[in-house]
């Protein structure tokens, strides 16, 4: 290898000759070169993905379809020097494939994999030539990690828009109160509650609370996969400002697993009136609040 | 101490006094309420006491201790007693601080407060209670 790269350079020395226009002329030569063997590469590097089962949410047709373009935008790079139309693409097509669930890995796994098959076609074609494939080498090296990176870098960037906009719609709609009857709020808790957002409902539920002079609320939280220590510490808070201003609280939809975090953490539990579901907790809020509700045929009520 | 002009009105409705707190109090001022009202609780042979907070921004350790006294000294005279108006922020501060109103009763506002006592004691064995149904 060190001998290898040594006489590579003995043999660079060996062509002083070559000036900069010759330089200049390297990486349009090389383009011509993977524009002329466009079929056959793009081809080899489309088996390779496959042989590295990345992709695989793709159908084939999708995946010949986008590695086409991806292979014509590397060239043009590789050609004019600018990233920014492939930047344009790469953001494009992680907006396609990332609701597909493809993975970060696998984006930087295909282009390193274009990277490779392109840099041995290179090898193959100035292999005779030592001193001109070094050269050839140092113009597509720096050229094809910034593709990789670039790509790399757009595919992540589209991840982290779209992560922060979910979040962001996950806040806005996060907590509604909403009355149901004279004097009743039922407040559905939807999604994942972290410190953040129980500060913010307790904040809604209180202010909901004066405004639409409610006795009874009802904390629905069916919708919750999981809560933690010290959310459960603020749903008790929450529970007590309530009382503070006059609003009794019932918390219905406990799941089993949330039941038996509560009792393991050792939250105090003994101010909490909790039922079984959101409809024996509104039966229980219409009980408490005098309000009866029967069917007009007069055959059942609740 | 008890100089001055009252900072909290205890107003006379038939059998129920209201005691609206206008400005925070500081600690002898708070006393000199308790004094008052457990006082007119006697005067007025009085059955119920609603305290409204709703002026109030703060309440601290103190206050909420004093407000939880006042209500214990008033069942003891016979009176029941119902805290209104506590705000949204206030509620959230006290909860936070680890306060409360241990086993007084809270209410939105004053109507509610009024609603509250009428229902606890509008029975035969609390004759001359001035009823507010309407």
């Amino acid at each position: 290898m060190n001998e290898e790269s040594a006489t590579a350079r003995q043999l660079s020395a060996d062509f002083p000759t070559l000036d900069r226009e010759d330089e200049d002329q390297l990486l349009p030569q090389l383009v011509a070169h993977l524009r002329e063997h466009r079929t056959r590469l793009r081809q080899e590097w489309a088996s390779r993905i496959q042989g590295a089962h990345l992709l695989q949410a793709m159908t084939p047709q999708e995946m010949a379809a986008e590695t086409t373009s991806v292979y014509d935008n590397y060239v043009e790079v590789l050609e004019t020097g600018s990233v920014e139309a492939l930047q344009h693409y790469a953001r494009d097509l992680s907006e396609r494939i990332i609701p597909r669930g493809v993975e970060t890995h696998e984006v930087v796994g295909i282009v390193l994999l274009l990277r490779d098959v392109l840099a041995r076609s290179l090898f193959g074609k100035y292999q005779r030539d030592f001193g001109l494939l070094n050269r050839v080498l140092d113009a597509y090296e720096p050229a094809a990690n910034r593709i990789a990176n670039t790509v790399a870098v757009s595919f992540v960037e589209e991840r982290e828009r779209v992560i922060r906009q979910q979040q962001d719609s996950i806040r806005e709609l996060s907590t509604p109160v909403l009355p149901v009857r004279e004097r009743l709020l039922i407040l559905p808790i939807i999604g994942v509650l972290d410190t953040e957002r129980a500060r913010q409902l307790t904040e809604q539920l209180l202010s909901g609370i004066r405004t639409h002079r409610a006795k009874v609320v009802v904390i629905d939280i069916t919708g919750a996969p999981d809560v933690d220590e010290a959310v459960a510490n603020h749903l008790v808070q929450t529970v007590d400002a309530s009382r503070l201003m006059g609003a009794s609280v019932i918390i219905t939809g406990l799941s089993p697993e949330i039941a038996q975090t509560l009792v393991t953490i050792g939250v105090d539990l003994s101010k909490m009136n909790t039922i079984g579901d959101l409809q024996g907790g509104l039966e229980e809020a219409e009980r408490l609040l005098g309000f009866t509700v029967s069917r007009r045929d007069g055959t059942a009520g609740p | 101490m008890n100089g001055g002009p009252a900072l909290v009105s205890i107003l006379r409705q038939g059998s129920y006094l209201i005691a609206s707190i206008h400005t925070a109090l500081d600690d002898s001022q708070l006393v000199r309420f308790q004094q008052d009202l457990i006082n007119q609780i006697g005067r007025y042979r009085s059955r119920g006491v609603v305290i409204d907070v709703a002026a109030l921004d703060v309440l601290d350790s103190f206050g909420s201790k004093t407000l939880r006294n006042v209500a214990e000294m008033a069942r003891l005279r016979g009176a029941i007693t119902v805290i209104v108006g506590i705000q949204p922020d206030v509620a959230f501060a006290m909860v936070e601080l680890g306060m409360g109103t241990g086993s007084v009763h809270t209410a939105l506002d004053l109507e509610e407060g009024l609603a509250y006592l009428n229902s606890h004691l509008a029975s035969p064995a609390a004759p001359g209670v001035v009823g507010f149904q309407d």
